[in-house]
């Protein structure tokens, strides 16, 4: 009896059900690792190891970018879904691509970018699997004018805790199609989505940078200028203290036209094949990333920006996924690992986030370059991250002295002022803040159950943090 | 699930009076932490601890479990599942000092305490292991001793039971590699609690907050084994490879 197999490979399903070795699984940040039972699965034999799964239930994995948590099941079966960008099917007419769940935005867009299209919403790291970008609701530097990954999906092939599979979308079965987008993993595993693509006549952006030089001047710069941007994001110093407090570099842009690129580019107007340059060796016996190296960093990055300068050249690669350059940097951190902290804050609470960056300077604590976002109009999915406001994304080590604390301190100026944490990034915070930063839980959790009455798709994060029991 | 800090949501102190278990389990607890249980052999004399560590958010109870009792072991670990799930970090805090002269004319009681040292704790020990497999993940954090590292005439019963403990905590430990959990040897001095009150103080004495303290950072950073105090490591290593008609000699108490 085979149950899940890659490439003609089938895996008894005794072996699913409990013998499979548990190998050790973490998120991108390396910590609260957790052992799982990790398969390889394609979507033809997909239903059998759902069905027959062991007790502690099944989850999909994509490329475990998710910080934290998310893309881990302890004692349970973790499915990794096989898939090949050259299997998607573009549709010229409608610009849209149906592409497999497991087959990687930087796999996609080797096949579409030559093709004249663009993944709608990218993250910052272009190995991210569209079954994670759903589940994730993941947003990118578009979400002021064009809204998360969700907000760009027509339809998913799901397959369901029974077995089944299903086609869901926005106009169709939409209780369950929003409960997926940024679900998680949590209601079912995405096999297939079409999405709709961005057409583009470069492979190269078109973009503008501006120095800010405190925090008031960037929230003010990103309030009057960013919807005349279709990408904008700024790169904060959080060591900068004092009157360079929240100083910052705000890049915005749009694609390039062909019209607008300039000598050898012209040539080959679509040509891409972004490279990673160097890999971070496997073993890293002790962090390297403290206070003075990512002080002297940020300060090198801050003085290098130019104070305004438009309408520069930049690749897709460089623009959107500069950290892509380096393999597994995320070994940087030491065995200890690190926690990525973001949350939002609405509109109108801009002084919660300025006492966050003060909390932040003040501590010392080694953090590179943090992002900030302003988000657009939310989507219909109770469980997506973005909402209108301000989002700040940092890295630190998760040995600093104190951040533990700091960060439950952090967690309640964020939630009183109505703001949340993104679950994807998460790898610290409680039940009881994703329960006052997602009000709409037990409407998820309603539609959950329906699909999923008896529990089959879990995961770490689920368990951790009460969304699901 | 612990957080990516380390701290727990679920905790289990086998030994719930134990006076270096409450100071670790003190060290323990954060905003993150969900549920404390306490397994004692009379479950109502852990009141004082319950309402030491009660606090917003975090459950406290405490449950009757017998360490020289094997029998109840798989039973005990599973009813503490049913009652909080997932079970991040147990600590086996159990254990009797006895004393040697009684010992020396008394092989029953010698033989009851080497059951709760050694035999309850590799019963108890294994049913969590197993848990732990299950769940993929946990840490058993296991109070052995230095007594077991070069067994002294002085308290030969005790401090031989603490090396078989010693000795099967690593080899759990090693077992368990690639599953997701994890053991931590614990192995203090002399330590100043309930055990060894109106004992004089052996040298490198400490205390069960200094336990504590050294416990938890041994587990945050991931080590297999703890000294406390660190001196000591180097101290037994010297003293382990004494000559025995040396050993014999020293004035160890
Ligand atoms: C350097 C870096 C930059 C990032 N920048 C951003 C950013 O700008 N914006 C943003 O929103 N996020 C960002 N992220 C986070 C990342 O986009 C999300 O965590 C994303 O979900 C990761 O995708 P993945 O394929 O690695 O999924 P994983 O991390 O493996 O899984 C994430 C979740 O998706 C679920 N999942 C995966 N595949 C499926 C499937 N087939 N069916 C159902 N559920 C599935 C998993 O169960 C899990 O819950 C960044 C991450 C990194 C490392
Ligand atoms: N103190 C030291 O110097 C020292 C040094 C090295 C190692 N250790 C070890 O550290 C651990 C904790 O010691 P401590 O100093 O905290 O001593 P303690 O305060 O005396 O605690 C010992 C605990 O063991 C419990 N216990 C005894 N027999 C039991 C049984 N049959 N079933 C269940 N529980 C039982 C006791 O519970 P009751 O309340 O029911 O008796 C008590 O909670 C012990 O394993 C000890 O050997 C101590």
């Amino acid at each position: 009896m085979a149950a899940v197999g890659c490439s003609g490979v089938a895996v008894p399903v005794d072996v699913v059900n409990k013998q499979v070795a548990l190998s050790p699984l973490t998120g991108w940040g390396r910590t609260g690792g957790s052992g799982s039972s990790v398969l390889p699965a394609s979507s033809a034999n997909l239903g059998d190891a759902v069905v027959h799964g062991p007790d502690r239930g099944v989850l999909m994995r994509g490329l475990g970018r998710s910080y934290g948590d998310a893309a881990q099941n302890g004692g349970g079966l973790v499915l990794r879904l096989a898939g090949s960008a050259g299997d998607a099917i573009l549709d010229e007419a409608t610009h849209r691509v149906t592409v497999g769940a497991g087959v990687s935005i930087d796999d996609l867009l080797r096949v579409t970018v030559p093709r004249g299209y663009f993944v709608p919403v990218t993250p910052g790291t272009r190995f991210v699997t569209i079954g994670g970008a759903i589940a994730s609701d993941i947003h990118g530097k578009n979400h002021h004018g064009e809204g998360s990954f969700g907000n760009h999906v027509q339809r998913i092939t799901m397959l369901l805790a029974d077995g089944s599979t299903v086609e869901i979308g926005p106009d169709r079965g939409p209780d369950l199609f929003w409960a997926t987008v940024g679900g998680m993993g949590l209601t079912g595993a995405i096999i297939e989505a079409t999405i709709q693509m961005i057409p583009i006549e470069t492979s190269r952006c078109i973009v503008d940078t501006t120095r800010a030089h405190d925090l008031e001047h960037i929230l003010t710069l990103m309030d009057e200028g960013d919807h005349r941007y279709r990408y904008s994001v700024a790169w904060i110093d959080l060591m900068a203290k004092g009157r360079h407090l929240g100083r910052s570099v705000l890049t915005r842009g749009d694609h390039a036209t062909v019209a607008e690129l300039q000598g050898a580019a012209t040539a080959s107007p679509r040509a891409y094949d972004p490279r990673v340059i160097a890999s971070v060796p496997p073993v890293v016996p002790l962090s390297v990333i403290n206070t003075l190296s990512v002080k002297a960093f940020n300060e090198f990055w801050f003085r290098k920006a130019p104070m305004y300068r438009t309408g520069e050249i930049h690749s897709l690669a460089g623009f959107f996924h500069p950290l892509d350059m380096v393999g597994a940097w995320n070994r940087l951190y030491g065995p200890r690992g690190f926690v990525q902290y973001q949350f939002l804050v609405p509109f109108g609470e801009e002084e919660a986030l300025r006492r966050i960056v003060e909390r932040f300077a003040a501590s010392g604590a080694a953090s590179f370059l943090a992002v900030l976002k302003r988000f657009g109009a939310s989507n219909p999915a109770p469980l997506s991250f973005p909402a209108p406001g301000w989002t700040l994304a940092l890295d630190i080590p998760s040995s600093f002295n104190g951040l533990s604390d700091m960060l439950h301190d952090l967690d309640r100026i964020v939630l009183d002022a109505g703001g949340r944490h993104y679950l994807a990034k998460d790898s610290h915070t409680t039940p009881h803040a994703i329960k006052r930063g997602y009000p709409r839980l037990a409407e998820w959790q309603a539609v959950r159950d329906r699909f999923d009455p008896s529990g089959v798709w879990r995961s770490d994060l689920g368990r951790r943090l009460g969304l699901i029991d | 699930m612990q957080n990516a800090f380390g701290e727990p949501q679920t905790i289990l102190l086998l030994g719930g009076t134990s006076d270096i278990g409450r100071a670790i389990v003190g060290k323990l607890v954060s905003p993150t932490c969900r549920n404390v249980v306490l397994a004692c052999r009379t479950p109502s004399a852990a009141e004082p601890a319950i309402a030491a560590l009660r606090r917003d958010g975090m459950t406290v109870t405490s449950i009757a479990f017998d360490a020289s009792a094997p029998l109840t072991h798989a039973e005990f670990v599973a009813d503490v599942v049913a009652q909080v799930g997932d079970i991040d970090v147990v600590i086996v805090a159990f254990g009797v000092l006895g004393d040697q002269a009684t010992f020396d004319h008394d092989p029953v009681a010698a033989s009851e305490a080497v059951t709760i040292n050694y035999v309850g704790a590799v019963s108890v020990g294994l049913a969590v292991a197993e848990q732990f497999r299950k769940q993929g993940h946990g840490q058993l954090v296991v109070l052995s001793s230095v007594a077991g590292e070069r067994v002294r005439k002085s308290n030969f019963v005790y401090g031989s039971s603490k090396a078989g403990l010693d000795g099967f905590a690593q080899g759990l430990g090693d077992s368990l590699e690639g599953t997701g959990a994890k053991v931590l040897v614990v192995r203090p001095g002399f330590v100043h609690s309930a055990m060894t009150a109106g004992l004089a103080a052996a040298p490198l004495s400490t205390t069960p907050d200094a336990v504590a303290e050294a416990t938890v950072k041994a587990l945050r950073s991931g080590r297999r084994t703890v000294w406390v105090p660190g001196a000591l490591r180097y101290m037994f290593i010297v003293l382990r490879h004494l000559p025995g008609a040396v050993f014999r000699r020293l004035p160890l108490g």
